[in-house]
């Protein structure tokens, strides 16, 4: 894809003497929304603060949208709508007011600030809500306004620290959806630690963990990156002794594990890992079948999005592990 | 508009959508009257000296009232990210809130027109001091709510930016009673600090330099401090 949007190079943040955020890199470009995915503390929003000009890198680079984040903060700030975390919205003024307000302070004119009000209220659901105070609106409807505040003025670039964070699931839905309507044109970036949230949105993810870039892909290839996958055998036990089944089962190519699970009466259940992408499916058939096992069932677990980021934040992670997307 | 005058009516706005602007400017003009007719009745003595003799002193207490909220507050409740990440550069949030709470005193200031007006009724009203006065009002007023922006800055707490600016603007209104007790080397600079002695000039009717370089300076240096605290945030 061409039309890269943001670019970070090396970004790093300390806060004193903890590293917040160490050498993160990656590009995105027009028309993606990426998930940036990690444990809470992990540096999400911190990195979103450095792009959206709040904070400042230690070390490292940013560009937004063609400008520096540290140079052209100006600049940079004009191009992007930003939801901070937990949306802190003037809880004194109404809905109105305060879109007014934001519309004000982009330089829109009364005209314009009107027309878009309009528009962007209507998409996100508050045109009934738009005479009260944002001390009275709920988490959902406060998430709203602070989404509209965000495209009030039609940004290149979205920038969303938890957008759905607490909503309940018919309004999670229904943000969802709107991020994804937005993604087609747009580039958006938006952080959670949910993991169903980003494979419902998300174009591709990043993970980041301790402040480090772990892995970088469309979760389809973050998937397969979590090699080969587990199987779960169960075969009649028909007087054949469990030890023997489960050394030719460990004997097959591409077998890493083979672990005894409890299993029905009569039965012997098996939890395989395999060592390597490899489908393992016909070799276990096989095997049953040359040894006249009943094979009762077999059953290919294929690696969910849960066992790369628990695998991937959990320790023992290098920075060199950090996959490179193909975007 | 500009970003700052944009944020300047919101802060406004804010003022009278709350109780703050209707407290702050009864208990002023109420406190003012009270202290202006008692004279007027009691003493049978029509004029404004007693009125702006008080200013300094009850501008230590109200000013920071005013002030205390318009950074901290925006802090503690995150909004500050918010504004921050719009296009705006730091100074034109500093100034803005600024210009919000000047309007704020300058208002309560307007009314005590009236007393004013009433010496006026009464008898010959000394015009030189009378608009010296509240012209040293007005920029006394600044070197407070400059003050009192700045002691926001420094704090999300607003109790404890309310001390602050007290703690500071009460120095500076010490200086000009210490100077007694320091070596004689001292006492000019420190009286030159003084931040009611100025306000006694410009009340006299005479427009010095020097008097307006002061506050200027002072509203100056404290809008700097909150800009540089506003900043400081990129740096840390």
């Amino acid at each position: 894809m061409s039309d890269v949007m943001i670019e970070v190079d090396g970004l790093t943040k300390d806060y004193g003497s903890t590293r917040a955020v160490d050498h993160v890199s990656f590009t995105v470009s027009r028309g993606e929304v990426l998930g940036f995915l990690g444990p809470n503390g992990a540096g999400k929003s911190t990195t979103m603060k450095m792009l959206t000009c709040y904070l400042s890198p230690t070390d490292g680079r940013a560009r937004v949208a063609g400008h520096d984040v540290f140079d052209e903060s100006l600049a940079v700030r004009r191009r992007i709508g930003y939801l901070p975390e937990d949306t802190p919205i003037y809880r004194d003024m109404t809905v109105l007011e305060f879109l007014q307000f934001a519309a004000e302070m982009r330089g829109m004119s009364a005209d314009q600030a009107a027309g878009r009000i309009h528009d962007v209220g209507a998409r996100c659901g508050l045109s009934d809500v738009a005479g009260k105070e944002v001390r009275e609106l709920s988490k959902g409807y406060r998430q709203r306004v602070g989404l509209a505040q965000a495209m009030l003025h039609d940004p290149d670039i979205l920038i969303l620290d938890e957008p759905t964070s607490g909503l309940d699931p018919n309004q999670i839905v229904e943000i969802r959806s709107l991020i994804k309507e937005i993604g087609r044109e747009k580039t958006v970036i938006l952080s959670t630690h949910i993991l169903p949230e980003v494979q419902a949105t998300c174009s591709r993810i990043l993970i980041i963990s301790g402040g480090k870039l772990v892995a970088d892909g469309t979760p389809e290839a973050l998937r397969a990156r979590e090699k080969g996958g587990r199987y779960r055998v169960v075969v009649e036990s028909n007087g054949v002794p469990k030890e023997a089944i489960r050394d030719r089962l460990a004997s097959l190519g591409g077998v890493a594990r083979v672990e005894p699970i409890g299993g029905e009466e009569g039965t012997h259940a098996f939890a395989l890992d395999a060592a390597a992408a490899a489908d393992l499916r016909k070799p276990i058939f096989r095997a049953a079948v040359d040894n006249r096992w009943t094979l009762l069932e077999l059953l290919r677990e294929s690696a969910s999005l849960e066992d790369v980021f628990r695998n991937l934040t959990t320790g023992d992670v290098t920075s060199g592990d950090a996959g490179k997307g193909e975007s | 508009m500009s970003p700052a005058l944009v944020i300047s009516r919101r802060e406004i706005r804010t003022y009278f959508n709350s109780a703050v602007a209707y407290i702050v400017v009864t208990v002023f003009t109420v406190l003012t009257g009270y202290l202006f007719f008692t004279q007027l009745f009691v003493e049978k003595q029509a004029d404004m000296r007693g009125f702006f003799n008080i200013m300094p002193l009850l501008f230590m207490f109200m000013v920071p009232a005013i002030t205390m909220r318009l950074l901290a507050d925006e802090k503690s409740t995150g909004t500050l990210e918010l504004l921050i990440t719009m296009p705006v550069r730091d100074w034109e949030v500093v100034v803005g809130k600024f210009l919000a709470a000047m309007a704020l005193l300058c208002t309560a200031i307007g009314l005590t027109l009236v007393f004013a007006l009433t010496v006026k009724g009464l008898g010959p009203l000394d015009r030189g001091p009378t608009i010296g006065g509240y012209l040293g009002l007005v920029l006394m007023g600044g070197a407070y709510v400059s003050i009192g922006v700045m002691a926001s800055s420094l704090t999300r707490n607003s109790i404890v930016s309310f001390i602050v600016a007290f703690a500071i603007s009460f120095g500076l209104y010490l200086m000009g009673r210490l100077t007694q007790f320091l070596p004689q080397s001292w006492q000019g600079l420190v009286a030159y600090l003084s931040i009611d002695g100025h306000f006694e000039n410009i009340g006299r009717g005479v427009i010095d330099t020097r008097d307006l370089i002061y506050y200027f300076s002072v509203i100056g240096v404290g809008l700097l401090v909150a800009t540089l605290s506003l900043e400081s945030r990129r740096w840390k």
